[in-house]
């Protein structure tokens, strides 16, 4: 009896997991159909409707609030979109989080992810990059009368970062002096900042600026300005999508030279006075 | 399977297991003292007590846990600076243990009253007839019997404090969803299969403990 009832109880579990394993399958199944044949250029011209995902909790870069989202990605989002023929009102805007992009992608939950995504190795292996339309750089966001001037000052000083990511696991391989708090979001880390339960809180250094431009944390905070990594953010489509992305990359190249990719920057990060930077379009990838 | 064949990545894995281990057997513990004093706080003939007890329960069972665990850091600790160890890891552990415990604890009171509502009324009275206070008679008479009753349903109550100890990730501490969350990071072509390995490993220790305690209850149920 305990016998059968155990056996059971595994094989409901091991056909859970093999329906959950079909069920991702039949998604890209069916909508690789439509549209991964002819990739994004394609449903584009067919629909005129993209499914974009970015991130939601990230102000400057990618916010959600009520039912529309703003920021720096949500801008580069609209100029591809709008490069590949489909109007604003044709674009949904799905909400994604770090560990959630490369399955959205894969099983076409979205057409295409622009959400702070970090061009490697690992992930060229499963999609495919456009971009990067922006180059960010691991830095520090302090107190202003902070005496932490860069990584090297970190012994003995509680550094803040979101658990699983890059940031945090820098700190951990290549600063071991500094301690390491790490929280789920960005701003737990900046309400521990501002309430001195850490000293500083790190990541890349744009999304460190659009905490320190938020108006409730104005002349509060600074960021160090020592970028000490190098991260490429990429536009990622479906792995055999490569026309797709060389589709992007030719619009980021018309975007940088006919003023909208400034403008999306004025519009955003822009804001709390920092100029544009150049999009160099020498550094393209060049899609696989 | 590749992620798991670098050592370095076993290592997260396994620190991560290792954490909601302790925080569990913590939390269990923690959980279990408390709500034995709540329930017989609940019981009690003591008016202010029977009202601290019921306040308890309504406030904690009834607060998301998220919630609980996120006080516990920026009010217990940032806020009224409630201190327990200098070191970030072991200080969130143990704000994350008070969190469990205080939740927990409001669940494991209700199943014990709920236990102490399956002993006769006659058992009451024939201990206090024989002159046992109310002390006694609540140690010695009504909880042995009401907590043979409900370990059915205190081992789904920590069956779940197992599976809600991975919220604790959220105030930094690195237990099994942030390793996991490390390791998807680090390894994006590996997603589902990094998901099936944790999702796997509470069910695989899960589903015995469920199993166990069943079994457990069954023999120690009361016969009447």
């Amino acid at each position: 009896m305990r016998i059968t009832r155990l056996a059971a109880t595994f094989g409901a579990f091991a056909m859970a997991v093999s329906m959950a394993a079909c069920a991702s399958d039949d998604d890209s199944g069916s909508s690789g159909g439509g549209s991964s044949a002819s990739g994004i250029v394609g449903k584009a011209q067919n629909d005129k409707k993209l499914v974009i995902g970015v991130k939601a909790d990230q102000p400057g870069l990618g916010l959600q609030t009520g039912s529309t989202y703003t920021g720096f990605d949500i801008e580069i989002g609209k100029i591809i979109a709008k490069g590949l023929g489909v109007d604003e009102s044709g674009i949904t805007w799905k909400t994604t989080v770090s560990a959630n992009r490369e399955p959205y992608i894969q099983q076409g939950q979205v057409d295409m992810v622009v959400a702070t995504y970090t061009i490697n190795d690992d992930r060229k292996k499963v999609v495919n990059f456009g971009g990067p339309y922006f180059v960010a750089g691991q830095d520090l966001l302090v107190p202003t009368n902070s005496t932490i001037t860069g990584p090297e000052s970190l012994a003995g000083k509680k550094v803040c970062s979101v658990s699983g990511s890059t940031p945090a696991k820098r700190i951990q391989t290549d600063y071991k002096d500094a301690k390491l708090q790490q929280f789920d979001t960005y701003s737990k880390c900046v309400t521990a900042l501002a309430g001195g339960q850490v000293d500083a809180v790190t990541t890349d250094d744009i999304i460190l600026a659009g905490y320190a431009a938020q108006d409730q944390y104005a002349g509060k905070f600074k960021v160090v300005g020592k970028p000490f990594s190098k991260e490429p953010y990429g536009i990622g489509v479906k792995k055999d999508d490569s026309a797709g992305c060389n589709k992007i990359n030719e619009i980021l190249k018309t975007a940088a030279t006919d003023g909208s990719y400034k403008k999306a920057w004025d519009d955003t990060l822009g804001k709390s006075g920092t100029a544009a930077p150049e999009l160099d379009v020498a550094q393209l990838t060049n899609c696989s | 399977m590749d992620v798991f064949s670098d050592p370095a990545n076993v290592d997260v894995y396994v620190t991560g297991f290792l954490w909601i281990l302790k925080l569990t057997i913590a939390g269990t513990v923690g959980a279990l003292v408390l709500g034995v004093v709540l329930a017989a706080m609940r019981v009690s003939p003591v008016p202010v007590l029977r009202w601290f007890g019921a306040a308890w329960v309504n406030i904690f069972r009834n607060t998301p846990l998220t919630l609980i665990i996120f006080f516990c850091y920026f009010g217990l600790f940032s806020t009224l600076g409630f201190s327990a160890s200098d070191d970030i890891d072991r200080n969130n552990y143990w704000l994350g243990v008070i969190g469990l415990s205080v939740y927990t604890a409001a669940f494991v009171c209700e199943a014990i009253r709920s236990g102490i509502n399956t002993v006769p009324a006659g058992q009451a009275e024939a201990a206090r007839a024989i002159g046992m206070s109310f002390f006694q008679t609540l140690t010695m008479i009504i909880l042995p019997q009401a907590g043979r009753a409900v370990i059915a349903p205190l081992g789904s109550i920590f069956i779940a404090l197992a599976k809600n100890s991975t919220i604790v990730g959220t105030i930094g501490l690195a237990e099994s969803s942030n390793a996991m969350k490390d390791l998807i990071n680090a390894n994006g072509d590996q997603v589902i299969s990094i998901f099936l390995a944790f999702a796997g490993t509470f069910a695989i220790v899960l589903i015995p403990t469920g199993y166990g305690f069943g079994w457990l209850a069954r023999r120690l149920a009361v016969k009447r």
